[in-house]
């Protein structure tokens, strides 16, 4: 049991900033590159990710995300510094945080989100939306990404992922 | 680093089995690594895809990350997935005779 490999990996993804959605892709994939089943959940916000009207368009929150500090998002300024909420609230600088994160990502090979979510299907993994968001939020099917294997109630989520590690991001 | 004795060469290998000095290497040994990580026979496109890596190892003096191989045209995704199951990525690079890629994508 100690030392047994992870053969198989849920990840639950229930937010949807750009910052957010990024650690559950990168496992994703990451288990698929070591030959793990995997599978990625997304939930409330995490809908966002995977939605045909948003996932263009996925920010990096400047107000309300206390852990955002003024070298995170390559402005090369001290990482002791936070990001003040004042400016982070200015029109146009959460925009401006994004573009420089995503250049960042690039230069590391970092797929944007839509280009990351047919990779990791194209590589086995398994996309699924959680049904009880869906309908808060009032979506269909039709709404999402093609990507998205099933709209899969919670019980069908841990039904599916049976023998798996799972993961919350 | 041990001594290993593949398809009847004695060559350098880490803990993992990947060849720690590619001039070792051979097509014979490529061969009997590929059966060892399940794959029984290496067709021409696995032949293709070993050689894309062996030429970008010795360009770039790196392994390419799982994306850099989908944009490079050699072989895409699903193809690469298909061809080295189970990790395509390492497993190919231990085919090829060439290191372990230590990249997260």
């Amino acid at each position: 049991m100690e030392n047994e490999k992870i053969k198989k990996v849920s990840i639950i993804c229930a937010k949807g900033g750009l910052d957010e959605v990024y650690p559950a892709l990168i496992m994703g994939n990451g288990a698929r590159m070591e030959g793990m089943e995997a599978s990625i959940f997304f939930t409330f916000f995490g809908l966002n990710a995977i939605m045909k009207k948003m996932v263009k368009k996925l920010k990096v929150a400047t107000v309300g995300n206390p852990s955002l500090n003024l070298a995170m998002p390559m402005m090369k300024m001290p990482i002791t510094a936070p990001f003040p909420t004042w400016m982070g609230a200015i029109p146009g600088v959460s925009g401006m945080a994004t573009m420089m994160m995503k250049k960042e990502m690039e230069d590391l090979d970092i797929p944007p989100v839509d280009e990351f979510l047919e990779m990791f299907t194209d590589a086995g993994g398994h996309i699924y939306a959680c049904k009880l968001a869906m309908d808060m939020f009032k979506l269909k099917k039709e709404d999402l990404v093609d990507e998205v294997e099933a709209v899969l109630t919670v019980g069908q989520f841990y039904e599916k992922s049976a023998g798996a590690s799972i993961i919350f991001t | 680093m041990a001594t290993k004795e593949i398809a009847g060469n004695k060559v350098n290998v880490n803990e993992e089995g990947y060849l720690l000095e590619f001039n070792q290497w051979n097509e014979a040994i490529a061969e009997a690594i590929a059966k060892e990580e399940g794959i029984d026979e290496l067709t021409e496109r696995h032949w293709e895809v070993i050689k894309y890596l062996q030429k970008y190892f010795e360009e770039n003096d790196a392994m390419p990350s799982i994306r850099k191989m989908k944009k490079s045209g050699a072989v895409d995704t699903k193809e690469f997935y298909s061809l080295f199951p189970g990790g395509p990525l390492k497993k190919s690079s231990k085919i090829a005779g060439l290191k372990k890629p230590e990249s997260c994508i």
